[in-house]
């Protein structure tokens, strides 16, 4: 296999060389550049955008999680920390000891009845912004565990990401972290449906169902 | 373990000290069973505890159990241990179902077995047994404010209702 390498953006005049941006940015501190060079000049580095949306990019690449593992699910979230997964890279590894210092509450595990009302004293201990991911089947919908002692965290609290899986692997979680970055930076991710344009592909629904037209600006 | 046949001498002396306190004898797959009346339970427990020749010191396990179809319907074990010979022996009281107003009741031996304290409120919480003469009969794993008694046979498994095809249309646009 041939190796062919490129100098990274390209080349040319359009995006300049190196040494030729280096220059120019010496020129403009100097107060030399004028004319067309200034404006290419801050054309090429400055970024013109709302302060909402900067903030949120902000709050989505520093997610803080609480320390806090319910059950077996909790041994996958830890190894999110380890060189392997190194979840550092999406900036969420700061697991903090207190809830008030975490943005992030990931439920790893079965919440019983008993427990509910901790955990919902943890998260309310979270100052906001705050997030909830769901990490399971037993958090989403007590699973395998589905009796007299366990409860749905959707029963007890807001949920923004659900992650599927018994449990699920940490790559899962990372997808999950990835997608709750994605929702704080205002793109909430559509259904699968709208993403491969699959509309109208829903399997019929049993003939007592009666299907209401789906509202303007709704994901179908 | 005791074998057959010293677990039939120990019933003999047993009941031979208390009459009527033995119920039968059960040797299964090496597990020595004594089938205790529910009213002479703590006596047979000290005296298992204490004599000289028995020496079952230890309360390995207190545990009850539900055999719904069968009656006497609840069965409270007692899993006694000798340390010295590594023997075990197995206590077994049986408890009728009294109705649905009052619980089926029993001594506590947590005079004899302090690790009995904790045991027993679990028999309580799951099994709604009474010990009688309890210091702290409170539920130990539920809510103090839940109602029933979740491990009997005929408690309701309970949980979410799981939605599959055939069953959707009972909840309509479940899926919003």
């Amino acid at each position: 296999m041939e190796i062919k390498r490129e100098k990274v953006g390209g080349s040319g005049e359009a995006t300049g060389d190196f040494r030729i941006r280096q220059l120019r940015a010496r020129d403009l501190l100097r107060g030399d550049l004028d004319g067309p060079d200034l404006e290419r000049h801050v054309e090429e580095r400055v970024l013109a955008t709302t302060l909402e949306r900067a903030l949120n990019w902000a709050r989505s690449n520093a997610l803080f999680p609480a320390t806090f593992g319910l059950a077996c699910c909790a041994i996958e979230q830890i190894s999110l920390v380890t060189s392997r997964y190194d979840v550092a890279r999406f900036g969420a590894e700061v697991f903090r000891a207190s809830p008030r210092q975490a943005d992030m509450l990931i439920l790893s595990g079965r919440v019983s009845i008993k427990m509910a009302p901790v955990v919902r004293r943890i998260y309310d201990q979270m100052l906001e912004p705050k997030w909830v991911i769901a990490m399971g089947a037993c958090s989403s919908s007590t699973g395998v565990f589905n009796n007299y002692a366990l409860v749905a965290a959707d029963k007890f609290m807001p949920v923004d990401v659900h992650v599927p899986g018994c449990p699920p692997r940490p790559e899962a979680l990372i997808h999950g972290i990835l997608k709750l970055q994605h929702k704080i930076q205002g793109h909430p991710d559509l259904g699968w449906r709208s993403r491969y344009h699959a509309e109208g592909t829903e399997e019929l629904p049993h003939p007592n169902v009666v299907l209401a037209p789906p509202a303007a600006g709704e994901p179908s | 373990m005791p074998d057959p046949t010293g677990l039939e001498l120990i019933a003999n002396e047993l009941r031979e000290r208390r009459p009527d306190s033995i119920a039968g004898t059960l040797h299964h797959r090496g597990i020595a069973t004594l089938v205790v009346d529910p009213g002479h339970v703590l006596g047979v427990l000290t005296w298992l505890r204490d004599d000289p020749l028995q020496r079952y010191g230890f309360l390995a396990s207190l545990h009850a159990c539900d055999y719904l179809p069968h009656e006497p319907r609840f069965g409270v074990h007692y899993e006694l241990l000798n340390m010295d010979r590594v023997e075990r022996i197995h206590v077994k009281a049986l408890l009728g179902d009294p109705g649905a107003s009052e619980l089926p009741a029993i001594d506590s031996c947590v005079e004899l077995f302090p690790t009995a304290d904790f045991q027993e409120r679990e028999a309580f919480d799951m099994f709604g047994i009474e010990f009688r003469g309890h210091p702290d009969l409170r539920r130990i794993l539920m809510p103090e404010e839940y109602e029933g008694w979740p491990q009997r046979r005929d408690f309701p498994l309970g949980g979410e209702p799981v939605l599959f095809t055939h069953n959707e249309h009972q909840m309509p646009r479940w899926y919003e």
